[in-house]
């Protein structure tokens, strides 16, 4: 069996690299896929966990729950995501982030 | 016991005032003036009543118990038992002292309303007037039938209160609103020690109650402090005499009372004569019994009573002002009132108070009958033979004159003749001792009353007319004015007559009196044989004092009308100095006043105010706005921007939370 430790080590490097993206990325739609890379990240330790987890525990399979809840919501906020770079794109006729400059007042 | 309907119901007195005043001060401002003194005089006619029958049924239940007739009406102040049941309640008592305030208060105050209704008549402001006054008496008789010092003080600051409204009546006149500025801020000095006294009686005594105080005074054998100890009594009977002086306009803070006559005339006749600047008279005596405990404090109120008696006199020997000349008379008769305190004859004061009440009460409405009939007219250089134009008001001044100047059988005689006596019997036989030097100052004042009173009479009334007719239209005044005055004149004369049966070997009728309250008083050392003749002697002394001031002023202002000028010139410094009283305004505006105003406005605004308190304020505030300019460029409405936000607080959460397992981690790296 695959040691728990590697699960969350790619974890963590999955995640990093999303962050590093998210931050340094100008593509909207490059940043929301890094969104969705970071949200798979914990996805990935989530369900490691709960392999991990003994069965006597009764809490087996909690962690796999909560990778449902976290798909549920990461597909409401593609949708909702979606929609919005579509807005961005129709109105600034391009997708870099360093024109979504208005959000103050 | 039978029931004492008014007794029991004792606050009915001072709320029919306070009713008044409320309704007048609420609502009087549309009502016609026939209104408003209805209900000021039904109210304070009332309260008289009610006093008369309070006073009726205190008698006979007196009579039954011999002791004051004292009842609580709710707490105050009540600390409950984990701070030692301290309390101050709202408690009124009744015994002979109070009696012939509560007398004086509501009869005099009740004449004085009467009064007014027609003085006031074509003033501005008639509801105001009324309202005030009606508070005033509330606040007097609040005064005068309180049963613990906490709630006398009530009163003492609600007349001062009063006394302010009323000398700044016409507050359009910068010099009225001054003068009661003055009246104030000098009586606050008065009521510093006032407060200081009963701080201390109450650390001593751990009541402010009177009747627990006094007995708690008796029992325990206080020792008696003689001359140079300063030990409580002392302290404590100084500081309560300090508040007197502020009150009752003793040196050296007598200074606001003569600028108090900005008020309108019968203010002065019942604030600035007959009531509320006598409360210091009644403080001392209510107290009687501390100073009794000390020499060293009736020394000193009997020195600072004729000092101002004399000082006073001297002053209102050349002042023009008619109402001027009756204010220094007041200090000085006041004075009197506390040279009998002083030498221990309280009952003596209070009987001076009372006939003094009378006279000077009915001199000052005298003198605001002159000033109507004259048109406003103050300065007496610019009146004369007005004797035959207004005829009641003439012979009613006379009466109150003579009263004053101490001949019999007016009142001020037998008042006058009391305090002198006891001056001079203050030392048993011995000769030579501070009694007589006290005596001497005293008698020579009564000479120089007698001097201005009728230099005051024969300016106005008699000697040539040195007024413009067509100008002045000189007219008697409405009857609800000379009302009153015959009243006043009427108690003028018979006021004395209960002490008369003193001078024939009888017994002082209102000595006998007030004997429960401060025992009766004998002068010491002397058998009563003894005592009868030198009292009859002093008697006669004094009407030959006051003979020579008459007379003096007869010679003076009416057959050598030019002597007096002549006289002003040959005593020229002597002349400037009383016409400038003494210079003691000037002294205080130099010494007190300019520098208080020098610090107020260069320390306590320029500095306290502006730098700390508005600094401090500022400061926050414009700190605030500093913060805010240079974090605000962080809010760049870059989404980009937000998001590098998101991931530096997340990091900063992280490290946050993870510290205490970041820390070995770090201490690894930088080893």
């Amino acid at each position: 069996m695959v040691p728990t430790q590697y699960y969350l080590i790619l974890s963590a490097i999955l995640f990093g690299l999303g962050v590093v993206a998210f931050v340094f990325r100008r593509n909207i739609i490059t940043i929301f896929m890094s969104i969705e890379l970071m949200l798979n990240a914990v996805n990935l330790s989530f369900v490691a966990f709960s392999q991990a987890m003994p069965a006597t525990s009764g809490h087996k399979l909690d962690g796999q729950i909560f990778v449902l809840f976290v798909i549920v919501v990461a597909a409401a906020e593609a949708a909702v995501g979606l929609g919005i770079i579509i807005l961005t794109a129709r109105n600034r006729q391009s997708l870099n982030v360093e024109r979504v400059n208005l959000l103050k007042l | 016991m039978p029931n004492f309907p008014i007794l029991e119901h004792l606050w009915i007195i001072p709320l029919l005032p306070l009713l008044g005043a409320t309704i007048n001060g609420l609502f009087g401002a549309t009502w016609p003036n026939k209104v408003v003194n209805t209900v000021a005089l039904s109210a304070t006619g009332l309260s008289f009543l009610s006093a008369l029958e309070a006073v009726r049924e205190f008698l006979g239940y007196y009579q039954q118990t011999h002791r004051a007739f004292r009842k609580e009406f709710f707490d105050w102040i009540f600390t409950g038992a984990s701070a030692g049941n301290f309390r101050i309640g709202f408690d009124l008592q009744m015994d002979q002292l109070t009696v012939v305030m509560v007398l004086v208060v509501t009869g005099v105050g009740f004449l004085i309303h009467i009064y007014s209704t027609g003085y006031m008549a074509h003033e501005g402001g008639y509801y105001r007037f009324f309202s005030y006054l009606n508070l005033f008496m509330f606040f007097m008789l609040i005064l005068v039938l309180a049963a613990n010092y906490v709630l006398l003080f009530v009163g003492w600051e609600g007349v001062g209160l009063a006394s302010y409204l009323l000398i700044g009546f016409y507050f359009l006149k910068k010099s009225a609103s001054d003068a009661g500025k003055k009246a104030f801020i000098v009586n606050r000095i008065g009521d510093f020690g006032f407060m200081l006294g009963m701080f201390l009686l109450f650390r001593t005594f751990h009541t402010l109650d009177f009747s627990q105080l006094f007995a708690a005074v008796e029992k325990s054998g206080w020792p008696h402090e003689a001359w140079g100890v300063f030990g409580t009594f002392t302290i404590a009977s100084l500081l309560l005499f300090m508040g007197a002086t502020g009150k009752s306009a003793q040196l050296p803070l007598y200074v606001w009372l003569p600028d108090a006559m900005e008020g309108p005339t019968p203010v002065s006749a019942l604030i600035h004569a007959a009531t509320m600047v006598t409360a210091g008279v009644y403080v001392v005596a209510r107290s009687h019994i501390f100073f009794q405990h000390s020499e060293t404090a009736l020394v000193v109120v009997a020195v600072v009573g004729c000092a101002t008696a004399f000082f006073a006199a001297t002053i209102g020997l050349v002042q023009t002002d008619i109402k001027r000349v009756l204010a220094y008379s007041t200090v000085s008769q006041l004075g009197y009132m506390f040279l009998a305190c002083g030498v221990g004859a309280f009952g003596a004061g209070i009987f001076h108070l009372m006939t003094h009440a009378f006279f000077k009460a009915l001199l000052f409405l005298a003198a605001g009958s002159v000033i109507h009939a004259m048109g406003g007219e103050q300065d007496m250089r610019h009146m004369g033979g007005l004797s035959s134009k207004i005829k009641v008001t003439y012979w009613t001044m006379l009466i109150a004159t003579i009263a004053i100047a101490g001949f019999p059988p007016l009142a001020g005689f037998f008042s006058k003749d009391a305090i002198l006596f006891a001056t001079f019997a203050v030392d048993g036989e011995q000769a030579g001792n501070g009694g007589h030097i006290l005596y001497a100052i005293g008698l020579l004042t009564a000479l120089l009353t007698s001097f201005y009173m009728f230099r005051l009479v024969f300016l106005t009334f008699h000697g040539k007319q040195r007024y413009d007719e067509h100008h002045v239209h000189v007219h008697e005044s409405p009857w609800s004015m000379l009302g009153p005055l015959v009243a006043l004149a009427a108690l003028s004369v018979v006021g004395g007559w209960v002490a008369a049966p003193a001078l024939w070997g009888g017994v002082d009728q209102f000595s006998e009196f007030l004997a429960p309250i401060f025992g009766a008083h004998e002068a010491p050392g002397l058998s009563e044989a003894v005592a009868h003749s030198l009292e009859l002697k002093l008697a006669g002394v004094a009407i030959v004092a006051a003979t020579i001031g008459l007379l003096t002023a007869f010679w003076l202002y009416l057959r050598q009308p030019k002597k007096p000028e002549q006289l002003a010139k040959s005593l020229q410094p002597a002349y400037k100095t009383l016409l400038n009283k003494y210079y003691v305004d000037e002294l205080y505006a130099a010494t007190v006043v300019r520098p208080l105003v020098w610090i107020s406005d260069h320390v306590l605004w320029k500095i306290v105010d502006v730098e700390a308190i508005d600094g401090t304020v500022n400061g926050i505030a414009s700190g605030a706005t500093a913060i805010g300019d240079s974090v605000r460029h962080t809010q760049s409405g870059n989404a980009r921007s937000y998001a590098t936000w998101v991931v530096v607080g997340a990091l900063v959460v992280i490290v946050i939370v993870f510290w205490p397992t970041l820390r070995p981690m770090l201490g690894m790296v930088t080893k």
